[in-house]
């Protein structure tokens, strides 16, 4: 019968099948951990005289609660504050002690979890991936079925290397046709959540499919995938394909050799069969998409900026435009912005950050405006001053900091002031997400490069232009 | 985890549609290593005012809503981050139960697994107890109704597992640990492959 890929995933990783009484035993490949998701999970195992079932199938970072300025003279770091430096330490020693491999604050490769999984290669096609993080969708980019869990189900997979799941349903997300120029994946996947609404993919994983997709580069389609949450969908897929193979090839954790050709053979069966049905489809028009931006309070209140702000329908979309300060009828571009952030796990891989200087060349940020840019891994820090971004962007004006969540999450002293609105590359623009009171937009990288430069929220292909003519 | 069988209760009323994990505990608060004493910080930015004192608009600091712990909340419910902080709070802030039209996935996966009931009922039902706050309800998790104070049945599913569970206190961790041998057998069919 033919398949959907997620099913195909799926069924390669039951340990026992559903029932009516019982859900799915389903086995997990890649179970990554942070210090913010994790520490009552190591404490109930500790409790309870368990240990790791598969320490080889874990891997730890520190990103959250770590700050992204290098360290003080006496090698001391500036944390927010004791308790998110504990945490810090908590994870240190729990992985010390349960014989976890940490990329702590001396590994050469620390980053955001779903920046590093796949830059070490350990994201792999077909796999089963969690983490107690819900843009672990993000791994989604290279065929793999990745979802968040919450704190019970860490020490579940930590004792088990296991899962009871029901088995969601699916939906596929065909986008036909081809972006236009200066349009990118962030672009496209806030018109996606603009367009089937905040809950529109609830109980779903999300397939992304069609031409659109299939010419997005693995930066991109991990950009796409990020945002499947931000949909209410449990996890977002794209089949892997050659883009995805020649990205993985040689990277330390995959096969080598003679054992990476059979890997290859192996994830080029990972695609909905044809004729495969799902339980819902959507057809998106790569070409009607415009640079794109949030207006209200959750990622689903996204429109192109130069379109008007809708009106609200009823109080809770009163609250959100008064909260944000949107005005109906008028369009998000023109907004005057006091803060910049480029980073998180959505939008702060190497391409981001040549994409940001491309726009900041030369130019200056406006007076008044803060800019961050946090690289999304050592390794993408590492490449970028190779490059010499970070002396487009300091000279700029902007602030480069070391790799972290910072300002997405705003849990490690990163964060707007109150009333402040930010243009953001991150994925959330809840309420004081990003510091109590502040003002989230959500953007692409080029769009809050341009908003940065102009001091308002800018089309950024008004600025490729200018440069290309000068 | 405790059994959860009955529930009574008067309804609280928190109307608003995509109430998100950030605001049921802002991300800054995460830093805790434990999951007590979390009741304190539940809806913070919502339910304080800048000086600390409570936010008379903010719908549960109501005289009539204080006790409650059945909320009736806007539709998703839950959506955004993974947090399981979230029910935590709620659990220690006093919330039993949380109805709804529609509750995000993640979110209600964690709450069941500690014993907060997130129940999803019709529109309509949902719609009527967002206009009638502070109603009496009586949830029966073993036969899956809501009891109205008029006689009235709002039935509700449930995922038979979760029931089960709550029902009888079962930990989940202790049923995945009795099917040790089927994963071992799976990771001998894997190492084979």
């Amino acid at each position: 019968m033919a398949r959907t890929l997620f099913e195909k995933i799926w069924d390669a990783h039951v340990v026992a099948a559903e029932t009516a009484d019982t859900p799915a035993i389903l086995y997990v490949d890649l179970h990554l951990v942070h210090e913010v998701t994790s520490p009552q999970a190591f404490s109930e195992l500790r409790e309870r005289g368990l240990t790791l079932r598969r320490p080889d199938r874990m891997l730890a970072t520190l990103d959250h609660s770590t700050p992204t300025l290098p360290p003080n003279a006496d090698g001391s770091r500036s944390y927010a504050n004791a308790e998110a430096q504990a945490q810090v330490a908590q994870l240190e020693s729990n992985c010390r002690e349960f014989g976890v491999e940490l990329h702590g604050w001396d590994s050469a490769e620390r980053g955001i979890v779903h920046v590093i999984g796949p830059e070490l290669g350990a994201t792999q096609p077909g796999m089963t991936i969690v983490c107690g993080d819900s843009h672990t969708s993000t791994h989604g980019a290279f065929g793999a079925l990745a979802f968040g869990i919450g704190t019970t189900e860490v020490g579940h997979v930590m004792a088990t290397q296991c899962l009871l799941q029901r088995k969601p349903k699916t939906m596929a997300i065909h986008v036909d046709g081809q972006l236009p120029a200066g349009v990118g994946a962030k672009d496209l996947i806030l018109h996606i959540i603009g367009s089937i609404g905040v809950d529109g993919g609830t109980g779903h994983v999300l397939e992304y499919r069609g031409a659109a997709i299939e010419a997005l580069s693995m930066d991109e389609r991990m950009t796409v995938c990020n945002m499947s949450i931000e949909a209410g969908a449990r996890a977002g897929l794209i089949a892997p394909d050659e883009t995805t193979f020649e990205w993985l090839q040689g990277r330390p954790r995959v096969p080598q050799g003679a054992a990476w050709d059979a890997a290859v053979a192996q994830w080029r069966a990972l695609k909905s069969d044809d004729g495969a049905r799902y339980d819902r489809e959507v057809r998106i028009d790569a070409a009607a998409v415009k640079p794109t931006v949030t207006y209200g309070t959750h990622p689903g209140m996204a429109i192109a900026m130069d379109a008007p702000v809708p009106a609200a329908t009823n109080a809770q979309e009163r609250r959100a435009l008064d909260y944000m300060q949107s005005r109906p009828g008028q369009p998000m571009q023109g907004t005057p912005v006091d803060v910049v952030f480029i980073g998180s796990c959505t939008n702060s891989r190497l391409s981001d950050l040549r994409e940001v200087a491309r726009v900041l060349h030369g130019r200056h940020v406006a007076a008044g405006v803060r800019m961050l840019v946090v690289p999304g891994s050592e390794a993408v820090r590492r490449d970028a001053e190779r490059e010499g971004l970070h002396r487009v962007f300091l000279a700029a004006g902007a602030e480069w900091r070391v790799p972290g969540c910072s300002m997405c999450i705003a849990m490690n002293g990163d964060l707007a002031q109150p009333g402040q609105l930010v243009v953001s590359t991150s994925n959330r623009n809840f309420e004081g997400r990003q510091g109590k009171g502040a003002r989230t937009v959500l953007a692409s990288p080029a769009t809050a490069a341009a908003s940065a430069i102009a001091g308002r929220i800018a089309d950024p292909r008004e600025y490729a232009t200018q440069e290309q003519a000068a | 985890m405790k059994p959860v069988i009955r529930l009574h209760s008067r309804t609280a009323v928190l109307g608003d549609e995509n109430i998100d994990t950030d605001r049921i505990i802002p991300a800054r608060f995460l830093t805790t290593t434990t999951r007590d004493g979390l009741g304190k910080l539940c809806f913070h930015d919502w339910r304080y005012q800048a000086d600390g004192s409570d936010n008379p608009a903010f719908p549960l600091n109501r005289p009539e809503a204080r006790g409650c712990s059945i909320l009736v909340a806007g539709r998703n419910f839950g959506c955004g981050s993974s947090r399981e902080h979230a029910p935590w709070a709620l659990l220690d802030y006093g919330i039993r139960a949380v109805l709804c039209s529609e509750i995000a996935d993640i979110f209600r996966g964690n709450a069941l697994k500690n014993g907060l009931l997130a129940i999803v009922i019709s529109e309509a039902e949902h719609r009527w107890l967002l206009d009638h706050p502070g109603i009496e309800l009586a949830i029966d998790v073993r036969e899956q109704f809501i009891a109205l104070p008029d006689g009235g049945r709002i039935p509700f599913a449930l995922e038979p597992f979760a029931r089960h569970c709550l029902l009888h206190g079962v930990d989940q961790l202790g049923y995945l640990l009795q099917n040790e041998t089927a994963i071992a057998h799976y990771e001998q069919r894997e190492q084979a492959a």
